[in-house]
């Protein structure tokens, strides 16, 4: 039986992991490989470096630090962050990565995805789905140009008069809001060759609260690629309730590993002992 | 040494690490000749099979390939190096295969709307018989998955190992001096390592 999938996430900027830095155990805590070989070790199921290095000039850097995690563990590797062009993912898959996940340049080309699907395999190409609820005073980027492609405007937002419950995409860390209906971009995505949607929900990032589990399940529901839970976890529950009631196929989480506040292995007992099935 | 088969259409880094990591050195190479001069031939596979076949035919490797299985040379085949054994497959409409094991290459079609296509993740391999690519390898342990077709064998005696998604499907095949899995052996953590070392040793000990 296919095991749920636990993934831990390490934010790298500039080739150094960004939250804190204090841990014992590990030779340089700061150090994206040694945080890489702690989870391989712990049993992850897979492991996603999101690249937030804001420079282009040190954009090579995340290259180097995928090569020498790809060195030494072998477990698949996402990288998320700054993918503009297909050389950008010829260059990471050669480094050793086995998935780029791709948001803004999605919303900027939708077709991109199509055409990095074709040349790379769809099994490589994440589109990560940044969602946020939609709230009546919301202000958005101007519509996307786009939007003149009849096959493509069906992902055109339609704000409900009634207070229903629809999510937009975001992008740019969750600062710009696009006028673009989150499950319906998934499916979208999916058609034109995504092979996994990272969603992530951008009212939860951050809070510990928990996953958007309406959202998850919206998503998991309407597309039949596999779809990764992340934005929110600050308990063990939380993971099982977006892998059980969100329907996800796999549980994303930074802090509550990061911080070492529970192990992979801990997050696994606990999931199996609820009758999830994963990898121990 | 060991060939591993560049048909240029993915990344190949992985295998070759995985294999120095449990201390065998392998070749990446495109060129026929180095498959000729190999002890051992490894064709690891993403993409799609149509360009497979097509890349492989284009470098003048197919027959490298076959002449190498025919030599009695151990051959390793991951993921669409698995597929490619078999005589067609029905993606991106029928396409001919290497034709070294009978029977066809399908798609998942599952009912159930829960389990997506791409299968990706950990997923358990039913051992159907001694192997001695999975040594030291517990029956029912975890590889990493990668694919949305499958292989299906006309002969059930090539069967090595089945895996449960939607359906039981072939997840490796073993006859003779070919081995092939569906998983990413060179993914799949300490279990696919020692199943790579498995391999090297089965080669090292054929050249002995």
């Amino acid at each position: 039986m296919l095991a749920k999938r636990i993934i831990p996430c390490l934010d790298v900027k500039d080739g150094r992991v960004v939250k804190g830095v204090n841990f014992q155990n590990l030779t340089d805590a700061g150090d994206p490989v040694e945080n890489a070989k702690f989870y391989d070790d712990e049993g992850a199921d897979e492991l996603v470096f999101l690249d937030v290095t804001a420079s282009h000039e040190k954009r090579k850097i995340i290259l180097d630090v995928v090569g020498r995690t790809a060195d030494d563990v072998f477990m698949p590797l996402t990288v998320g962050g700054g993918i503009k062009g297909l050389d950008d993912i010829r260059d990471l898959l050669n480094a050793g990565c086995d998935k780029v996940s791709i948001n803004t340049t999605a919303v900027h080309d939708p077709f991109f995805i199509k055409k990095a699907s074709e040349r790379f395999g769809s099994q490589c190409i994440v589109v990560a789905v940044d969602a946020k609820r939609v709230r009546p005073d919301m202000t958005y980027e101007p519509e996307e140009p786009w939007f003149s492609d009849p096959f493509l405007r069906e992902v055109r937002l339609v704000v409900p008069s009634n207070g229903g419950l629809v999510w937009a995409i975001s992008t740019h860390g969750g600062r710009k809001m696009r006028f673009i209906d989150a499950v319906k971009w998934a499916k979208k995505m999916e058609d034109l060759g995504a092979g996994e949607i990272l969603l992530t929900s951008m009212d939860r990032d951050g809070t510990r609260d928990g996953y958007d589990i309406d959202l998850t399940r919206a998503i998991a529901e309407a597309v039949t690629i596999p779809v990764v839970a992340s934005g929110g976890v600050g308990t063990l529950e939380h993971l099982r309730e977006g892998l059980v009631e969100g329907k996800a196929d796999a549980a994303l989480a930074a802090s509550i590993f990061h911080y070492r506040e529970y192990s992979i292995t801990q997050a696994k007992e606990y999931l199996r002992e609820r009758g999830v099935p994963v990898r121990l | 040494m060991i060939a591993v088969i560049d048909y240029g259409m993915g990344n190949l880094r992985s295998v070759e690490k995985a294999f120095l990591k449990v201390g065998y050195d392998v070749r990446v190479t495109s060129r026929p000749e180095d498959v000729q001069k190999a002890d051992g031939v490894v064709l690891p596979g993403v993409g799609a099979f149509r360009d497979c076949m097509k890349e492989l035919s284009d470098l003048g490797m197919t027959d490298a390939v076959v002449k190498a299985i025919i030599e009695g040379k151990p051959y390793l085949g991951i993921c669409l190096g698995l597929q490619v054994l078999f005589s067609e497959s029905e993606e991106f409409g029928r396409c001919r295969g290497l034709d070294i094991f009978r029977g066809r290459v399908v798609r998942f079609e599952l009912e159930d709307r829960a389990l997506k296509i791409p299968q990706m993740g950990w997923n358990q391999v039913s051992l159907k018989r001694q192997c001695p690519l999975f040594r030291d390898i517990p029956d029912n342990s975890y590889f990493y998955f990668v694919h949305s077709f499958y292989v299906a064998p006309d002969d059930e005696a090539v069967v090595a190992g089945t895996t449960e998604y939607g359906v039981p499907f072939t997840s490796a095949v073993w006859k003779d001096n070919i081995y092939a899995v569906q998983f990413h052996p060179e993914k799949s953590q300490a279990l696919g390592l020692r199943l790579l070392k498995n391999f090297g040793d089965i080669v090292a000990q054929v050249k002995k």
